[in-house]
Parts: structure tokens; sequence; C-alpha cells
């Protein structure tokens, strides 16, 4: 485990750019880059050393590339006082970054066919994960979808990286109208996909999730659930997540996560703690038993 | 010079005075990714019950000015898994283990108490008195000294006479150098203060409360001064008392300015979510502070912002 540690670096801003809707800011950061696994996110400190904002702000890893012995690119829309200071951030500033954080997407053993799904800059990791699945000879196939067609990222990438690359927007502006579940089922029949990736917004990982159950086919979905410190301790980011054991835990995104497999995770009570949740009001210990070792979160 | 920073917080002796705030440090094993924790004078563990528990719904966080509010409830994986677990790991690492517990009411502190006393290790036992008081609609012990009185006394009763019990106070109160008093009367060795300041924030775009269920604990930076106010006071009124100072500590200047206030020690909190080797920065930098300053014992500075002006502080 100690290999895959996140590290906490001071990394250089090597550029800032516009990508769609998007901004995208690649730093110089040799540790995380080679620690690396695609579904892998950094947590962000932002506002500087004396910020007034205390928690840091989670993007997933877009890209790595090995230029000045290693770089990591993250992708964000702003849409508070933390992202627009981001994206005010200039080349040769300096980022506080903790990286690389969280469980990886796993990858499997033999070259199946895999079926990749975005919503809006939640497809950014899946670009990692399809160079990483190509390398193992699976077939990619990319659904990404989006509000309108400024909001569908990396569109030109995805038709090159993948089989085929299928865009939906909700006003039809750009593919097929409606939301990426409406063109999924068609993908998956087609290229005879065995296992689903999916990273985006809550109820598109439950639709993905319902979807994937009906065609019989494993799924990963990456949660986007908010986070605070992004490295365990906040227990901020909790998700009702069901164990290999039945049981249900308040599960942290951060390291329990991001990745699930998307029938662990209990869609319908995010948000609320389930009843039968290990420790949930009213839950009980059943002490007559030698029951292993349990725990929350 | 390299100062010593040793201190002395009645029966507990810390190799230096910061550690990190009970809730803001995980098991331990998340921040030791990031330093070694033995470097640090204590691990203050999340505070630990005796059942499992799930905590509050999300969010339970909200960043507000300096600061953030919280409603996590005590998530947590109770005693049994904390003394197989959690307990021997931080040992195993060194690190002085100093636990925080909370129970829905006196009988259950003192349960854990005497858990606790049963392990070998614990440093010193933190009584979190802000956990909902179940005979009493769920008020918190913290806001009623007879109530506190009582969870302290369970615990001091239970616990090994060789560790220290210190009661960790909640600044909402209307007279809090009294609940102290009254603290140190039914048991407490010492002081840990202060728990959270009750805040809260409204989400515009939803139109609800930022954090689930409406309130929450404030801490940060923001209530570094509430913090600060509140050490002095005791200090003042009871100068014997050790206090464990935290609220807002995120540079050694703040955990300096703790100590001045009459802390013994002090503890890092919700910066560590910022930096998660916030402790070792905020000792190097308290080290930093007393040598600019010709200091040698960082013992000598506990209080002296209370001495009258021009006295010596070195020694």
């Amino acid at each position: 485990m100690n290999d895959f540690r996140p590290v906490q670096m001071s990394s250089p801003v090597l550029t800032v750019r516009q990508v769609d809707a998007y901004h995208a800011i690649t730093v110089v950061a040799p540790g995380i880059a080679e620690r690396f696994r695609s579904g892998q996110f950094i947590a962000v400190a932002v506002g500087g050393e004396q910020s007034s904002m205390l928690l840091r702000r989670a993007f997933a890893i877009h890209d790595v590339k090995p230029d000045y012995g290693g770089t990591v690119e993250f992708l964000f829309a702003v849409r508070g006082r933390g992202t627009a200071w981001l994206a005010e951030r200039r080349s040769r500033d300096l980022l506080d970054i903790i990286g690389p954080l969280g469980k990886p997407f796993p990858l499997p053993r033999d070259p199946v066919n895999c079926v990749l799904v975005g919503g809006g800059y939640g497809s950014a990791p899946l670009f990692p994960l399809a160079h990483a699945l190509r390398r193992r000879g699976c077939r990619v196939d990319l659904v990404l979808g989006a509000a309108s067609a400024g909001q569908v990222f990396g569109a030109i990438t995805a038709r090159r990286v993948a089989e085929t690359a299928t865009f939906t927007t909700d006003d039809g502006s750009f593919g097929v109208r409606g939301r990426v579940t409406d063109a999924l089922g068609q993908v998956i029949e087609d290229a005879r996909s065995d296992v689903v990736y999916a990273c985006g917004p809550m109820p598109m990982l439950r639709e993905v999730t319902a979807l994937a159950a009906r065609h019989d086919i494993p799924v990963q979905v990456s949660v986007e659930e908010t986070m605070a410190c992004g490295t365990g301790v906040c227990m901020s980011c909790v998700v009702p997540v069901v164990g290999g054991d039945g049981i249900t835990r308040m599960a942290r995104s951060c390291v329990d996560g991001p990745v699930f497999r998307g029938e662990r995770v209990r869609f319908d009570d995010v948000g609320t703690i389930p009843f039968d949740a290990l420790g949930a009001p009213g839950w009980k210990a059943r002490g007559d038993e030698e029951s292993p070792v349990r725990e929350a979160g | 010079m390299i100062p010593d920073l040793r201190v002395r917080l009645g029966e507990l002796e810390l190799v230096n005075p910061v550690m990190t705030a009970a809730g803001c440090a995980g098991s331990g094993r998340e921040l030791a990714q990031f330093f070694d924790i033995a470097r640090i004078g204590a691990v203050v563990t999340k505070s630990v019950m005796l059942e499992p528990r799930a905590g509050r719904p999300a969010p339970r966080i909200a960043e507000t000015p300096s600061g953030m509010l919280s409603a996590v409830g005590l998530q947590g994986p109770g005693i049994e898994v904390f003394l197989q677990r959690d307990l021997p790991w931080l040992l195993s690492r060194g690190a002085r283990a100093a636990v925080s517990v909370a129970g829905g009411g006196p009988g259950e502190y003192a349960e854990l108490a005497r858990r606790l006393s049963e392990a070998p290790g614990v440093a010193m036992i933190e009584v979190n008195l802000s956990s909902p008081d179940l005979a009493r609609r769920g008020r918190h012990f913290a806001h009623d000294p007879e109530a506190a009185a009582r969870v302290v006394r369970a615990v001091r009763a239970e616990a090994r006479p060789d560790i220290p019990v210190f009661a960790k106070l909640s600044p909402d109160v209307p007279d809090l150098v009294g609940l102290a008093r009254v603290c140190v009367e039914a048991g407490a060795d010492g002081l840990a203060m202060i728990n959270t300041v009750r805040g809260m924030a409204i989400d515009v775009d939803t139109m609800r409360p930022a954090v689930a269920g409406g309130p929450g604990g404030l801490s940060g930076p923001a209530i570094r001064p509430i913090a600060l106010a509140c050490v002095y006071e005791v200090h003042a009124a009871l100068p014997e008392v050790p206090v464990i100072g935290m609220g807002g500590v995120r540079t050694g200047a703040d955990a300096l300015e703790f100590l001045l206030a009459g802390a013994g020690a002090v503890a890092v909190g919700t910066a560590i979510f910022h930096d998660p080797s916030a402790c070792v920065r905020v000792l190097r930098e308290l080290e930093q502070a007393l040598v600019e300053r010709g200091v040698e014992r960082v013992a000598s500075l506990v209080g002296a912002a209370h001495r009258a002006p021009g006295a010596a502080v070195r020694g």
C-alpha cells in the first residue's frame, strides 16, 4: 500500500486553458503522476496560503504526461469562489495539491468489451481509463452526455480513443437528444459490452447502474460526492454502500471510493442514513453471535 | 539553541505541546500517510462510543469565511473495533493515544472509561460533553453543569487512576468558568477547550440549510478569538488547572497565542482538513517562534499573557 500513498506537493502550474465549457489546469507533479491510476483524484487547496477557504476542492485526474518529470491535468467548471480563484491561476503559480487519492477503477484481467459513460465533466476520468483499457486489449466504447453541446467534454478525443463514441445532449444541440441512458442500451447491445464504467452525477449513475443490471453486466461507478479534505479525515463525503457482508455502511467517497460497484451503492438513499445502516439510529448490535469485527464507515 | 518543547499538564507529560483535535485526525492512519504521528505530542482520536454509529445524513459540512460548519454526528466504529484495531495501530506507530469518548448518559461514558482502562497505552481520556444526553431529549451535557459533572464523575471513577481525564467544554454556555469549575470539582484533571461554536449557513440556490438538519458546529480560524478568550478567562480563574487549547489553530503563531493565554498544550483541528501536515508544520513554526524570541522552554510561556507587563518569560 505504501507505494501508492498520496503525496502533498507545491506544484507549479504549467498551463491553464479553456476546454469546451470547462477550465483545464496542468501542473508539474511528478510524485502524483507516477503513482496515478485511472479513477483517482487530487485535492487542491484554493485561495493561497492565508486563504479563508479551508476546504480542499477535489478533481478527477484527467490526464498524466511524462513531461517535466510528470504532469497532471484536471478539469473544472467555475461554480464558486474557489473554482473562480483556480481559473485565475497562471503559468508558474504554485498550487498545493494532494494526490493521487481514492480507489482507482479496477481493470479487467482479460481483453473484454468496455463501455464508458460520462456526464458533463464527469467524462474527465474516463479518458485515462480508456487508454488503460486499450493497453490491455479491451474494446472501448464511449457514451458522453451533457445538458447542451458546449458542455459535452472531449468529443474529439473520444472519437480517437474509442471504437465508437456516442453523444447525447438534453437539448439535442449535439448528438442524440436525451440522456446517456437513452443511448447506452443500444451501445451495450451493438458492442456486446461486458462491463460498464460510469462517472457523473448521482441520478445518472443510478440510471446507468439500473441499465447495466437489466443487461446483466457489472458496472463500476465513480461518484462525485462533495468532499472537504479528500484524505478521509473529515467524514463529510459519505454515501450508503452495501459491503461484501451485506451490511450497509456510510462509506467515505474519498478513501473507500470514489469508485464503487454500482449495485453496492444505495442510490435511492443517498443523502440519508438508511435505517438498516450499521450504527443508524435504532440500530442494534447483534451481540449473540460470534460476529466478525464490524464497523461504520 | 534548540528549545525544550516538553510540556506537562498535570500527570500528562508530552514531548511537545501540539496534538490533533478530536474528530480531525480520523483513525490516525489517514494522517500517517503524510507525517510520522509519533512526532506530535499526542493524537486525540475521534470520539469513540460504545456501539458503531452511522452519523448524520449528508451534507455534513459547509465552508464559511475562515471556517467550516459541520454536523458529522460522531460516525465511528464503536469501542470494540477501536480497541481491536485503531488503538493497537496508534501504539505500534509510537503515537501517544489520547482517546475522546462520547455517550448518551453517564453509564455509557463510565463503561467506555472502564474498557479503555483495561487496554494498555491510553495516555489520556478526553470527555466529549457535546454529545446528546438521551435522558434529556438530546440536550448536550456541556450545556448543563450538573449533567456535565455527572459524566465527568462517572468517567473519573471508572478510569484507571494514572490516566488523566480532560473535560472538553463547549463555548455555548452562559458561564464557562462556572462550568469549568464544576468539571474540575467532579474530578476532571484538566480541560480541553473549545468545542465548536453553534452556527449556520443556508444554501441560497437550494434554499435549504447548507448542513443537513440546520445549524452545525463552527470551527476553524473564524472561532479562534472566541476560543482564546475562553482559555484566557478559565486560566485566570483556575490557574492550576491544565488546559488544552483549541479552536482555529492554523500556524505556530496561533499555537503560541493559546500557550500565552494559559493553555499547556494546543490541538490542531480544522486546519488538518486544509493541510494534512498541519500538526508538524505548526510544531515547526512554533519552535521557530521560540527561537526567534530567545525562549528556551516552551513551558515557561504558558499563561505568560496574564503576567504583569515586562515580567520575564524566559526560563
